[in-house]
C-alpha cells in the first residue's frame, strides 16, 4: 500500500512516498510553497519520475503552511507532528527535532514511546529561519547553498549582534565595508542562526536523541554551531528536508491501516 | 420565483443575564454622557483602580481600556493607533493607551465615544504604562490626574507596609477629589458600594467557578463579554443583580446537560492573556471548530474583588494579576487549571502588553510542569490588528490538539 505525504512550506514543497508505513520510495521537491504551483510542481515531478499515480495512493496528508488551501489530500495535519513522525522514522530513538524552515523555527520534544509531548516555536520574526539566511546570502551575492561550506574555512566566525534581521542587515553590509573576510562574515551569519535558535531549544529542554530538520538542516555550519551552542550531538540525515513530508506518509498510512484493520 | 422567508429575529429576553450584563454594559457609556449633559463630574479610570472611590463620591465612570477594546473589536484599532503614531508614539506602546490617546486628540470615534473627562484616575497596579499613558491624557486634555501608586510586589503576600502605604494613598485620592471638586465623603454610601462591589463579584467568580464541571455549562469566550461589567460597573447595585442571574442559568444549565459551548467539548484548555480582540472571532472559531472549550482565563477572574474589611480591600487590589510576583501569579493559574481539569494551554504573546507576555514565557513552561499540560503560544496584540498571523495561530492550535489527542490515547492505552 502507498501512502503520500505533502508538505507545503513557506518557500518549497516537498512530497514523499512511503510504500506499507515503513519504506521510502521516492521523494520530490520543488521551489515554491504556499500560494506557488510548487505543490503541482512537485507532484507532477514525482509521478514523471516513478511512474506512479495519485490513483495508486491508498491516502494522502498534506502538512506545512499551506495545509488546509491544498485541494489534493483526503487530510491535513501540522508539521508539528509530521516533523516528528517523519523524524522517529529515520532515528527510532529521537526524542528532540529542531526545525528550521523558511519562516519558522520550532522545537518538538517526543516522549520515549514516540508521542510529541510538547513544542515550541519562533516568535513572528525571522531571525533563527530560513528566511535570514536568504537575506544574507542575498546581501552577499551568494547562493544560499553555498553559506555552509564557505562557513566552514572560518575559524573566527564574524559576531553578529543584532537579532533583528533588518539591522543584522546593516551590521553585515558595515562589517564587509570593514574588510571583514567574506568566509568569516559567513560563519558569524550561520553562528547567529545558531545561536538564537539553541536559546529556543533550551527553553523547549534537550533530551538525546536529537536531530535537525528542514531546509536549513543541510548547512554543516548551522549544525555545527547549534552542537556547540547546546553542547550536544546533532544527527543529521540528507533527508532532513522532508521529515515533513515523510511524517505525513507515515501519518496517512497509520490512518490507512486503521480503516483497514477496521479501528478507524 | 420562490419567496425570501426571512427568519424572524429572536425574541429578546429581557430576563436573560446575557441582556442584562449587555445593558448595563451599554449603560455605563449612556450614564456618562447623561452626567457630562448635567454638569457632573465625569473621570476616565483605569481599570483596576479602586472603583469604590468615585462610585461613593458620585462621579461618573469612563474605562479608557474597555473603549479601546470595544474600538479594536469594531475594526478600528489599526486606524486608531495609526493617529497617535503619527503623534510621534511608537508602536511599541501598548494598543490601548495608543488608541486611548488618538481619542483624546480626535475627540471622536464612532465605533465606541465615551464622555470626556474632568480628571483622570490612574492605578498602576496593572502596568507603569498606565502612568505615562494618563499624564499624557491629562496634559492634553488640559485636566487634572489624581495617581494611586500600587507597586509590583516582589514578595508572596501583601506586606503590612504596603497595606498601610496604599490606604494612605486611598484616603489621599478621596480628599484631593473633594477638594477638586467640592465633593463629600460619605461612609454609608462607601458601605453600601462595597456591598454592590462585593456581590457583584462573588456571584462572578461563582459564575466562572462552573467550569469546573465537564462539560462547562459556558463557552469561555462568553467571559470575555461579560466581564466588561466587572471591569465598568461591579460598583453598581444592578451588577451584583445581573451576575447572580448569570451564576443562575450556568448552574441550570449544568443540571439540564446544556451549555453555551453549542459543540462537543473535546478538549478543555485555559487561555492566558488577554483576548484578541481584533480577531475574536477567527481566535474563538479556530476553537471551537476543533471542539475546544477556552473554560477558563485568569483575566477574567482579575476582575472579581471580594473582601471583608477595608483592609482586605486594598490588599484585593494590591493582589491583580500583574502586581504579584511569579510564584503567586503561577500558583492561582495552576489551581485554575486543576479545579476546571484543563488539558493545554494556550498563551496569547501579546505585543502590546509587555509585562503580562513578558514573565509567561517562563511561568507558562512551570505550569505546564506542575500540571502535566502541553503549553503552546501564539503572537498576537490586544487591539493592534498588525500583529498577527491567522496561519501561525491555525497551526500552534492544531499543534496543541495532536498532543492533546495523543495524550488521551496514551491515557486510554494504560
Ligand atoms: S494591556 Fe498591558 S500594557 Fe496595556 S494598559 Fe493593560 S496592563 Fe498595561
Amino acid at each position: 500500500m502507498y501512502t503520500l505525504g505533502i508538505d507545503i512550506g513557506s518557500t518549497t514543497s516537498k512530497c514523499a512516498i512511503l510504500k506499507d508505513g515503513t519504506e521510502l520510495v521516492a521523494t520530490s521537491l520543488q521551489r515554491g510553497g504556499l500560494g506557488t504551483g510548487g505543490p503541482e510542481e512537485a507532484l507532477s515531478r514525482l509521478w514523471r519520475e516513478r511512474g506512479l499515480s495519485r490513483e495508486d495512493m491508498e491516502r494522502v496528508i498534506a502538512t506545512g503552511y499551506g495545509r488546509n488551501k491544498f485541494r489534493g489530500a483526503d487530510g491535513e495535519v501540522s508539521e508539528l507532528t509530521c516533523h516528528a513522525l517523519g523524524g522517529r522514522f529515520i532515528f527510532p530513538d529521537l526524542r528532540t527535532v529542531i526545525d528550521i524552515g523558511g519562516q519558522d523555527a520550532k522545537i518538538i520534544s517526543l516522549t520515549a514511546d514516540g508521542r510529541m509531548s510538547n513544542f515550541i516555536m519562533n516568535d513572528k520574526c525571522a531571525a533563527g529561519t530560513g528566511r535570514f539566511l536568504e537575506v544574507m546570502a542575498n546581501i552577499l551575492c551568494l547562493d544560499i547553498n553555498d553559506l555552509g561550506p564557505i562557513a566552514a574555512k572560518s575559524d573566527k566566525p564574524a559576531p553578529i549582534s543584532s537579532t533583528c534581521t533588518v539591522f543584522a542587515e546593516s551590521e553585515v553590509i558595515s562589517q564587509m565595508a570593514n574588510g571583514v573576510e567574506q568566509a568569516d562574515l559567513v560563519a558569524g551569519i550561520c553562528q547567529s542562526v545558531a545561536t538564537r535558535v539553541a536559546a529556543l531549544a533550551r527553553r523547549a529542554g534537550i533530551t538525546q536523541r536529537v536531530c535537525m530538520s528542514g531546509g536549513v538542516a543541510r548547512n554543516e555550519a548551522v549544525r555545527r554551531y547549534m552542537a556547540e551552542a547546546l553542547n550536544t550531538e546533532i544527527s543529521f540525515d540528507p533527508r532532513a528536508q522532508y521529515f515533513g513530508a515523510i511524517g505525513a506518509a507515515l501519518y496517512a498510512w497509520r490512518q490507512a491501516d486503521q480503516v483497514y484493520s477496521g479501528n478507524f | 420565483m420562490a419567496e425570501e422567508v426571512k427568519k424572524a429575529p429572536k425574541p429578546v429576553d429581557v430576563n436573560s443575564a446575557k441582556y442584562k450584563l449587555g445593558k448595563i454594559a451599554a449603560d455605563a457609556y449612556t450614564d456618562a454622557f447623561q452626567a457630562k449633559k448635567e454638569g457632573k463630574i465625569v473621570a476616565w479610570v483605569s481599570s483596576n483602580f479602586p472603583v469604590e472611590i468615585p462610585e461613593t463620591l458620585g462621579i461618573a465612570t469612563v474605562y479608557p481600556e474597555n473603549q479601546a477594546a470595544g474600538i479594536a473589536a469594531r475594526g478600528a484599532g489599526e486606524r486608531m493607533c495609526n493617529v497617535a503614531e503619527a503623534d510621534g508614539y511608537s508602536n511599541d506602546i501598548c494598543a490601548y493607551a495608543r488608541i486611548s490617546l488618538a481619542y483624546a486628540k480626535l475627540k471622536e470615534c464612532p465605533e465606541q465615544e465615551v464622555a470626556m473627562p474632568d480628571v483622570v484616575l490612574c492605578c498602576n497596579n496593572i502596568c507603569n504604562c498606565m502612568i505615562k499613558w494618563y499624564e499624557n491624557l491629562a496634559q492634553d486634555l488640559g485636566v487634572p490626574m489624581l495617581m494611586l501608586d500600587i507597586p509590583f510586589n516582589p514578595d508572596y503576600d501583601v506586606p503590612q507596609s504596603i497595606i498601610d502605604y496604599v490606604s494612605a494613598q486611598f484616603w489621599d485620592v478621596v480628599a484631593k477629589l473633594e477638594e477638586l471638586f467640592g465633593l463629600k465623603w460619605d461612609d454609608d454610601k462607601f458601605q453600601e458600594v462595597t456591598g454592590f462591589s462585593c456581590r457583584a463579584s462573588r456571584a462572578w467568580l461563582a459564575a466562572t467557578a462552573c467550569a469546573k464541571y465537564t462539560p462547562s455549562p459556558f463557552n469561555g469566550f462568553d467571559l470575555l463579554n461579560h466581564m466588561a461589567v466587572m471591569v465598568t460597573a461591579r460598583g453598581k447595585e444592578t451588577a451584583g443583580e445581573a451576575m447572580e442571574t448569570l451564576y443562575k442559568e450556568y448552574m441550570d444549565n449544568h443540571a439540564n446537560g446544556t451549555s453555551t459551548f453549542r459543540t462537543e467539548e473535546k478538549y478543555r484548555i485555559m487561555f492566558e492573556g488577554i483576548a484578541c480582540w481584533p480577531y475574536l472571532r477567527v481566535t474563538s472559531t479556530g476553537l471551537k471548530s476543533r471542539g475546544i472549550n477556552m473554560v477558563t482565563t485568569i483575566y477574567a477572574d482579575a476582575f472579581g474583588f471580594d473582601y471583608n474589611s477595608f483592609e482586605g480591600m486594598i490588599r484585593a487590589y494590591c493582589s491583580v494579576p500583574n502586581a504579584i510576583n511569579l510564584e503567586k501569579s503561577r500558583d492561582k493559574r495552576i489551581k485554575l487549571c486543576k479545579d476546571n481539569n484543563v488539558e493545554g494551554l494556550l498563551v496569547h504573546t501579546n505585543r502590546s502588553c509587555k509585562l503580562w507576555s513578558g514573565f509567561m514565557y517562563e511561568m507558562s513552561r512551570q505550569i505546564g510542569e506542575a500540571c502535566d499540560i502541553p503549553v503552546t503560544s501564539f503572537d498576537g496584540d490586544q487591539a493592534d490588528p498588525r500583529n498577527f498571523s491567522e496561519a501561525q495561530y491555525d497551526t500552534r492550535v492544531q499543534g496543541l490538539v495532536e498532543i492533546m489527542d495523543a495524550n488521551k490515547a496514551a491515557k486510554g492505552a494504560m
